[in-house]
């Protein structure tokens, strides 16, 4: 049963897609805000040292004999000291007058008093950190605001930041890759579940609608379920359809068979050649329909069966056999003679109720048109495969419509009067492609057609 | 700083036409693009470096620029396009100008951490403050070898000493300066040395090369902060003098270079840095060049080093250079006789 | 011969009965599966004909209980259905043969023929007319000490006459006989068998007369 489905997009792409996307969103946010974490506290540890700096020089101001004086120490610059080198800036002013250090330092607004202010300036045309602090210094009627400002540029700063940058992205993406990882691998264990309920199911016999035991994960739960219960609803249903067929068919060959028989007996009675002929006529109607109804349940059978086939080892020779057993009678009546021969051990594998239906079709059809007191061989071989071949001594096939007689209710035009549906060499060329074999038909240089269904 | 611009607008034009320089000389082949080094070492001690730069570099002419730490810093930074390369020992000045944004980057030399600035500013040499005694002043004593001996001895006979002491003078010599304030951070004693100098009327100097002319004739007995290397450099003071190196703490300072931000040959510049770093550290003929090398390791004594740092600006601050010259002025003018110039 | 029919579908067995009537034979009929059993028990049957579905149980149970009662009766299933498998498994069940609905009664004629024949020596049902010998099951006919074997129409159409000798019967009535209802054969078709019956008859008591216009008649001496 290998029914198209139609398929939109994959259930396991779009997890994995979906993880790997979340890892990848996570590692990008995990990026951003582990370096502005960490461009916060570099910037924190900047400012504490220029802070610091700040403090160092302000604590030094003094006034002296009505002069201030800011005698700050060594340390208060060599702090700053960066591994990047970075350049120092400082103003120390008195009120509005800058008294030492770079003039032209953007002054920083700040109110008196204030301890530490930070703010980022441009100076000399590159972005320097400042910080600044004020303090009021009192002499003797002596009153004075001295604020100090130290910048400092940030290269150890984005030197730093650039680093843990590196870091960050470093362990972002490990941490993107690993997450990858896991991915695919949850993806796989999950629908390696999936995977192992399809083979169940698959592995399955053509009629076994029983259904699915096995454990399965709670989320397949509902599938699983839906699936038994298709199964059994299928099981119910097919059950009724065979009863239905079983219960039509005898429903109406019982009638036939009474009316038939009644014409039979009819027919022994009367005499004139018009009521002999009608009788005749109907006898032959009667033949025809069921022959037609039971070639088509049987052409519908095998459909079914040919979706879902059955394997099994056949003996060709043993069904062949059996086959003559029952069809002698037949046969005797048109005193034909089945002849068969044996060569070689031929076996195949498939459904031995569809192989012996074929081949009681191909025989049939000899019988059929073959002339009275004539012999029908059938040979069974396994050279070069498994084969049977029908030989009649009839009229042969038509040589113009050979190649089409196996379509469904055709009917060689040569066969006027004989009781056929044109499924019969339909129901043996399904068989023959359903076990992979061919049928194949061809004329007797010595007259006489021959049929061969090879496997 | 404003004052300085206008000051150095003013002054410009009479640099442009006669400089007071101590030396200048060219190097090379005049027609050739000329490179502009302005300097505070002596000619002598840099000719070796520049023949061999111009060896290389054929195609180059250099003028060789002599002048004092202090006027140096003023002159450039009045026209800092004028000159490719600054070379000074006052390391305090060269790294506020490094600080300031005078200096250029050049990315390709490849310098110890320690012995560079940003990228810009190098040093090339480690030269320690001695101190250089007349071997015939001290006929029959023993030699001070630090600077607490030296204060006993000039303590000890006073009339002997006097008038025979020499050392910088930190106002003219940014050098001096920054030995002075170097010295100032480390010790006390240097306070106590400076006043005892001063109590003898010690002589005071603008240049090495005169203390040591002043030393070598007997003038003077002993010199304080000199650069041993200009006294062991001269064949004719050498047997003379004693260099000495006081073991109880060293001030060493390294002369640096950089290329000026404004230069028009930024390549030839900073291909002479690079030959100038190269020769003076690794060069194979390090001792065929006059100038003492920069000696890559501490040594035992553990001599440390000026480092090179922007903490170098503390003392040239206004307010601190203010009051650490009127303590130094205090201590070392005594007399009322002004101080020899 | 004396057959069992077990139909439920009284119309059919009617018309079943009265058709084989007509070729000598006698029937019983048997509605139900309790009767059946009951015929079949006390009854002397050539041969049972079973419907296999019945209104009080599967055929296929009349089957295994027949067989179990170790009686060797020959069964001839009559099937409704067309399903390759369904005859398969009735024939399993010990079915001698088996029968599609409708069907044509030369081929259940022949049918049981094969069947008695596959059965030797449970009947004789041997025919004697003037110094002739007919065995219609093992299918010769001996005259003197000399066997002629008969093929099946030659059979069929001897079978005929010798129902009832004396008697006339039509050349139609003979094709009948002879031929299946998909033939289109003409009147004189009967003509060879007669020929060939008659050759088989040389050096006997017995004859075939034409009777022209009227038919043909087994007579003897």
């Amino acid at each position: 049963m290998t029914e198209v489905v139609r398929v939109a997009g994959s259930l396991r792409n779009r997890l994995a897609v979906t993880l790997v996307g979340g890892a990848a969103v996570l590692a990008i946010l995990l990026f951003v805000v582990v370096r502005n974490y960490a461009a916060q506290i570099a910037q924190a540890g900047q400012d504490q040292i220029i802070g610091a700096s700040v403090s160092s020089i302000l604590d030094a101001a003094v006034v002296r004999d009505g002069v201030v004086d800011v005698d700050f120490p060594y340390a208060s610059l060599s702090m700053l000291s960066t591994e990047f080198d970075d350049r120092v800036f400082y103003a120390i002013y008195q009120d509005d007058a800058v008294i030492s250090g770079y003039d032209t330092l953007p002054r920083s607004d700040i109110a008196a008093n204030t301890d530490r202010q930070y703010e980022t300036v441009v100076f000399d045309g590159v972005p320097v950190r400042l910080a600044s602090a004020s303090r009021t210094l009192i002499g003797a009627g002596f009153r004075t605001n001295i604020v100090v400002s130290v910048g400092q540029t940030q290269d150890a700063l984005s030197g730093t930041l650039n680093g843990i940058s590196r870091n960050v992205a470093l362990f972002g993406a490990g941490f993107f890759a690993l997450a990858t990882l896991i991915a695919f691998w949850a993806t796989s264990t999950t629908f390696g579940q999936l995977q192992a309920l399809t083979t169940a199911i698959t592995r399955r016999g053509p009629k076994d609608l029983r259904p699915v035991v096995k454990p399965i994960p709670a989320e397949l739960a509902p599938l699983v379920s839906s699936l038994n219960s298709l199964m059994a609803r299928l099981n119910q249903s097919l059950l009724q359809s065979e009863n239905f067929i079983t219960e039509a068919a005898h429903r109406v060959r019982t009638p036939l068979a009474t009316v038939r028989s009644h014409a039979e007996t009819t027919l022994h009675r009367v005499e004139r050649p018009e009521n002999r002929q009608a009788l005749r006529a109907m006898v032959r109607a009667i033949d025809e329909s069921s022959r037609a109804a039971g070639q088509l349940l049987d052409h519908a059978m095998i459909a079914f069966r040919a979706d879902n086939l059955d394997q099994q080892d056949i003996d060709l020779g043993a069904l062949v056999q059996e086959l003559l057993v029952q069809l002698t009678p037949i046969a005797e009546m048109k005193d034909i003679d089945l002849e068969m021969t044996q060569d070689g051990n031929a076996a195949v594998r498939g459904d031995p109720i569809l192989v012996q239906n074929a081949l009681r079709n191909l025989i049939d059809n000899a019988l059929k048109y073959s002339p009275a007191e004539s012999t029908i061989t059938i040979s069974v071989s396994d050279v070069p495969t498994a084969h049977v071949r029908v030989c009649d001594q009839g009229t042969g096939f038509d040589p113009d419509e050979i190649d089409d007689l196996a379509k469904r209710f055709k009917r060689g035009t040569n066969v006027a009067g004989i009781v056929g549906s044109g499924l019969g060499l339909t129901i043996v060329e399904d068989v023959a492609h359903a076990h992979g074999g061919k049928l194949t038909l061809e004329n007797q240089k010595t007259g006489g057609a021959c049929v061969t269904l090879s496997f | 700083m404003r004052y300085l611009v206008l000051l150095a607008l003013w002054v410009l034009p009479m640099l442009a036409h006669a400089q007071d320089w101590e030396d200048q000389r060219m190097f090379g082949v005049d027609s050739s693009p000329t490179m502009r080094i302005i300097s505070s070492t002596d000619t002598s001690f840099f000719a070796p470096i520049i023949e061999s730069f111009l060896a290389e570099r054929p195609d180059v002419s250099i003028e060789y620029l002599v002048t004092g730490t202090a006027d140096l810093d003023q002159i450039f930074r009045a026209s800092p396009a004028e000159f490719d390369v600054v070379i000074s020992s006052a390391m305090d000045l060269q790294l506020k100008l490094a600080n300031d944004g005078f200096a250029q980057r050049i990315d390709d030399i490849t310098h110890p951490a320690w012995a560079q600035w940003r990228q810009s500013l190098f040093a090339f040499t480690t030269e320690p403050a001695t101190i250089v005694i007349n071997k015939a002043a001290f006929a029959g004593q023993d030699v001070p070898r630090t600077r607490l001996e030296l204060i006993q001895a000039l303590r000890a006979d006073p009339d002997r000493f006097r008038g025979r002491v020499g050392t910088y003078d930190v106002r003219q010599s940014g050098l001096g300066y920054l030995f002075a304030t170097q010295d100032a951070r480390a010790s006390e004693s240097f306070w106590r040395l400076t006043e005892v100098m001063g109590s003898l009327d010690a002589r005071l100097y603008c240049c090495s090369g005169e203390m040591i002319d002043d030393l070598a004739d007997g003038t003077i007995a002993v010199a304080y902060n000199v650069l041993g290397s200009y006294a062991q450099a001269r064949q004719d003071t050498r047997d003379k003098l004693e260099v000495i190196l006081p073991s109880d703490f060293p001030t060493t300072m390294m002369r640096t270079a950089f290329v000026s931000r404004d230069t028009l040959q930024p390549q030839t510049a900073a291909d002479f840095i690079r030959h100038l770093t190269i020769a003076q550290s690794q060069g194979a003929d390090l001792a065929s060049f006059p100038l003492p090398p920069l000696i890559t390791e501490l040594d035992a004594a553990g001599r440390s080093r000026i480092a090179l740092e922007p903490a170098l600006m503390t003392y040239l601050d206004r307010l601190k250079r203010r009051t650490f010259m009127r303590e130094w002025e205090s201590a070392i003018i005594q007399s009322p006789s002004a101080p020899s110039q | 011969m004396r057959f069992l029919l077990v139909e439920d579908n009284i119309e059919l067995a009617k018309a079943i009965c009265s058709r084989m009537q007509l070729d000598g034979h006698v029937v019983d009929h048997a509605e139900r599966l309790e009767h059946a059993v009951a015929f079949s028990e006390t009854g002397e049957y050539d041969l049972i004909l079973l419907d296999i579905m019945l209104p009080d149980g599967d055929g296929r149970s009349f089957l295994k209980a027949h067989r179990a009662g170790e009686i060797d009766t020959p069964v001839i299933v009559l099937t409704a259905r067309s399903e390759v498998s369904d005859r398969i498994s009735v024939l399993d069940l010990g079915a001698d043969d088996y029968i599609t609905k409708p069907f044509d009664h030369a081929e259940l004629q022949a049918r049981c023929r094969a069947v008695l024949r596959r059965k030797a020596g449970t009947a004789k049902t041997i025919t004697r007319y003037g110094d002739v010998a007919f065995d219609p099951v093992a299918g010769n006919l001996t005259i003197g000490d000399r066997v002629i074997n008969l093929r099946n129409r030659e059979l069929r159409l001897l079978e005929l006459l010798i129902s009832a000798p004396g008697q006339i019967f039509p050349k139609t009535k003979l094709i009948d006989r002879l031929f299946s209802y998909e033939e289109d054969v003409s009147e004189n078709a009967v003509e060879v068998y007669i020929a060939r019956l008659r050759k088989h008859l040389e050096n006997s008591s017995v004859s075939i007369t034409t009777h022209r216009g009227l038919g043909y008649r087994l007579d003897h001496d």
